[in-house]
């Protein structure tokens, strides 16, 4: 191996860094041309409430990643004393919403519920939710072909996997 | 048998507002019995709402609902006097179905 001088080390480190915004740049192009899918689907999405992890639950059901939003309105409390019953509440004001996903980070699988919003529904829901834990609960709004998201910490004292 | 789906849909305005409550156990396979068995994952899967013929609202759900779901919703194009259908089918292929009446 040829030992990297100072200069060199120097171009080599401004050349990655050019190579990675080039690379963030066209990471955008590829999902705008990407089909909204699953959720606009009326089978039910097995494989996504198999997913472990919550970014992997979001790819096997939408295919495509989601930006935070503060459009979307999480509705959960600080502290959950029973983690077998937490009332999560999700509403919108995005326009043309087809659907409405809910996630918790960490229980053993985390896609949690999700709701299609037909035209003419409110996209609003309540319903109660499992939590194995204190950890994050995600909502997922499908608007116009894209996610949005919003995210909020809930304090699990006893956790709800008991059911 | 009573229906284990209770329903109170109200119509107010163009706006009707659907509170549902379901009696299922949503068993998530994570719970071990007093023998230290794990119970069997048995859960809800779809849950869909009906009016004039069209979804209004569909539900697909994992074992982490609450035992005993229950559900809010609003949708407009309803009146008081229409039916609401609603059913669902769970992991083990059972199933139940109720109309409830707008009022």
């Amino acid at each position: 191996m040829t030992t990297i001088n100072g200069p060199l080390a120097t171009r080599r480190l401004i050349l990655q860094g050019a190579a990675s915004v080039a690379l963030i740049g066209l990471g955008n192009l590829p999902f705008g041309a990407q089909p909204a899918r699953a959720a606009a689907n009326d089978k039910y999405p097995e494989e996504a409430f198999k997913q472990k992890s919550e970014a992997d639950a979001i790819k096997a059901l939408y295919g495509k990643t989601a930006e935070p939003s503060d459009k979307v309105k999480l509705d959960a409390p600080e502290i959950a004393e029973n983690g077998g019953v937490v009332p999560i509440a999700v509403s919108t004001t995005l326009d043309k919403v087809t659907s409405i996903s809910l996630f918790v980070a960490e229980n053993p699988n985390a896609l949690a519920a999700s709701y299609k919003i037909p035209d003419g529904t409110i996209p609003s829901v309540a319903n109660r939710l499992k939590m194995a834990k204190t950890t994050n609960v995600v909502a997922i709004v499908e608007s116009d072909g894209k996610l949005y998201s919003a995210t909020k910490e809930v304090k699990v004292t006893v956790g709800g996997c008991g059911g | 048998m009573a229906s284990t789906i209770r329903v109170r849909a109200t119509a107010n305005g163009d706006i009707t507002e659907v509170l549902a409550l379901i009696q299922h156990p949503m068993d998530s396979g994570f719970v071990k019995d007093s023998k230290g068995e794990l119970i069997p994952a048995h859960f809800i899967q779809e849950l869909k709402f009906e009016h004039n013929g069209k979804d209004v609202f569909v539900a697909d759900w994992g074992p982490a609902v609450s035992k005993d779901p229950y559900v809010k919703f609003s949708f407009k194009g309803a009146k008081k006097g229409d039916e609401l259908n609603i059913s669902w089918v769970d992991n083990k292929g059972a199933s139940d179905a109720t109309t409830a009446k707008i009022s």
